[in-house]
């Protein structure tokens, strides 16, 4: 869907930002672009990757299937999913995700650790758009 | 002060579902002001449209549609989109053209018909809009960032269930009270018990719909109303329309993630809060001041954060300033008198203009059964998609 957002497999997955190389802020979604901290005249952005845990800021989940673009088979009944917005430690930022599957909103707290995993957003026949899932420490994958 | 416009007019078109063009309907509140104000179409300087980007139009469109259906007249045009802030940015703009001498009277109009169900992006692959990756990667509708901060309220203040409900127990009577609500029904904290979850915490009663709608204002400057006869106006003393400032450490709408706080150590000062104390600045006056405010209720926990944002309450405190009823009617400063998005829905581009209208009526003391006491000012609050900010402050 978007490149080099992630990558790595297993225990080395990591969400990829990127780094300002002047004054260091650090951008996730990736920024190539600008360094957008007002007070750095801007360097070159390189990529970084993110810590792999954090701690659950707040969560929530969707009752509704929502609409396009989200892919979802509407022949299917809903499955609802969590949403759980993390708090990094080191980057000092809450990177949003859903939760892996079959987690509901009932298994978290705020403030639980959570790690960072590969996960399937959609597959159709020819292709699987992969993403990042959240998942909580020490829950069997 | 020299930095007033008169409000000599307000006009709404009822809102609701009605399955007519946002031309109809911001055409019925344009004539709505206009009539209020006493002013002829034909001698109306400028208007300044708030865009709507639906309504059979590929573009985003306002200014000149409105001016087209009320009868070309030559006035100078502007439109403006700032989402759901466009309404403030709308009326800022008719201001400064008032305050620069460049026109004395100014018809300000914001109309939409919104889709039923979630707002979604445009069509197409657009992975270079925010909006469209944050449903396509995560399916993250706007009710599932207002579950997150309702979540966050109950794990760092200890807001409840009961606590959201109130609010729109309060908003939905007041909305009762209201001919251009689209919902004029009473609810009961336990029908918001017993509707459907959308994104949990929050209820279907507890999330604003989606609605048609219209609001519109004649603005002019202090001299023209003076000539017009209108010796004591209702007048716009501040319109604040802040970015937030780095780094945003609050998740919002659309973002996948917030900016990092590593390098640049953030604001105590929430965004927010940013956009009211801007408004305040202008105006020179405070918190304490406020007899009236409409506040952006896309959800119900969302008002009660506004309330500490305004600085009605210290952080934290906004779920007792509801208990204690001071923002409800009777209350030391009433909130969304008008009933709020509980009541209309949201029609994003008529919203932050219909917040300034409900405020007019307060500060003249033409608000019918929804009428606070003696209102001698009152603040508007809003936020627009991608960082736009919105406040406004009148005052009689």
């Amino acid at each position: 869907m978007v490149a080099h957002w992630f990558a790595g497999e297993d225990a080395d997955f990591r969400l990829l930002g990127t780094r300002c190389s002047a004054c260091a802020a650090v951008f996730f979604p990736r920024e190539d672009t600008f360094c957008r901290n007002p007070g750095c005249a801007g360097g070159e952005l390189v990529e970084a990757p993110l810590s792999r845990r954090g701690r659950v800021w707040s969560y929530t989940d969707g009752r509704y299937r929502p609409p396009s673009p989200y892919v979802s088979d509407p022949e299917l009944p809903w499955e609802p999913y969590t949403l759980i917005a993390v708090e990094l430690a080191a980057e000092r930022m809450v990177v949003l995700g859903q939760g892996v599957p079959g987690l509901s909103v009932a298994d978290l707290e705020v403030g639980m650790e959570v790690e960072v995993v590969p996960g399937v957003l959609n597959e159709d026949d020819e292709t699987t758009w992969t993403t990042w899932h959240w998942r909580p420490v020490g829950v069997g994958a | 002060m020299s930095g007033e416009v008169a409000v000599l007019g307000a006009g709404m078109h009822p809102w609701g579902k009605w399955g007519r063009s946002f031309v109809e309907y911001g055409t019925v509140a344009a004539r709505a002001a206009l009539a209020d104000a006493g002013v002829d179409w034909r001698d109306v300087d400028s208007i300044v449209g708030a865009d709507t980007v639906r309504g059979g139009y590929p573009g985003y469109v306002a200014g000149a549609t409105f001016a087209k259906a009320l009868g070309w007249q030559g006035a100078r045009v502007a439109s403006v989109y700032a989402a759901c802030a466009s309404g403030a940015q709308a009326i800022n703009t008719a201001r400064a053209q008032i305050l620069s001498g460049l026109a004395d009277v100014i018809l300000v109009v914001g109309a939409d018909a919104a889709p039923k169900g979630f707002f979604k992006p445009a069509g197409g692959e657009r992975a270079d809009d925010p909006d469209w990756l944050r449903f396509r990667v995560l399916g993250a509708t706007n009710p599932a960032y207002f579950g997150l901060y309702a979540r966050r309220r109950m794990a760092v203040h200890g807001d409840t269930l009961e606590d959201f409900a109130l609010v729109k127990v309060k908003n939905a009577a007041l909305g009762a009270l209201n001919p251009n609500a689209r919902y004029r029904k009473e609810v009961t904290a336990e029908e918001v018990a017993a509707s459907a979850v959308v994104a949990d915490p929050l209820r279907l009663l507890d999330i604003c719909a989606t609605s048609d709608g219209a609001a519109a204002l004649v603005l002019s400057s202090m001299e023209f109303a003076r000539r017009h006869g209108a010796t004591d106006p209702v007048r716009v003393r501040a319109v604040s329309t802040v970015t937030p400032t780095y780094p945003r450490t609050v998740l919002d709408l659309p973002d996948v993630a917030t900016d990092s706080a590593a390098v640049v150590e953030p604001s105590e000062e929430t965004y927010r809060a940013s956009i009211a104390r801007a408004a305040y600045e202008e105006a020179g006056v405070g918190p304490e001041d406020i007899s009236v405010a409409e506040v952006y209720d896309l959800s119900t926990s969302l008002e009660l954060q506004w309330y500490e944002d305004l600085g009605l309450c210290g952080e934290g405190e906004g779920a007792k300033l509801l208990r204690e009823g001071a923002t409800s009617p009777g209350g030391r400063t009433p909130v969304n008198t008008s009933g709020g998005l509980a009541s209309f829905g949201e029609a994003v581009p008529a919203q932050a203009i219909a917040q300034v209208c409900e405020l007019t009526w307060q500060l003249r003391g033409t608000a019918g059964a929804r009428q606070v006491e003696g209102a001698r000012v009152g603040i508007s609050a809003n936020q627009g998609l991608f960082g736009h900010g919105s406040s406004v402050i009148a005052v009689r």
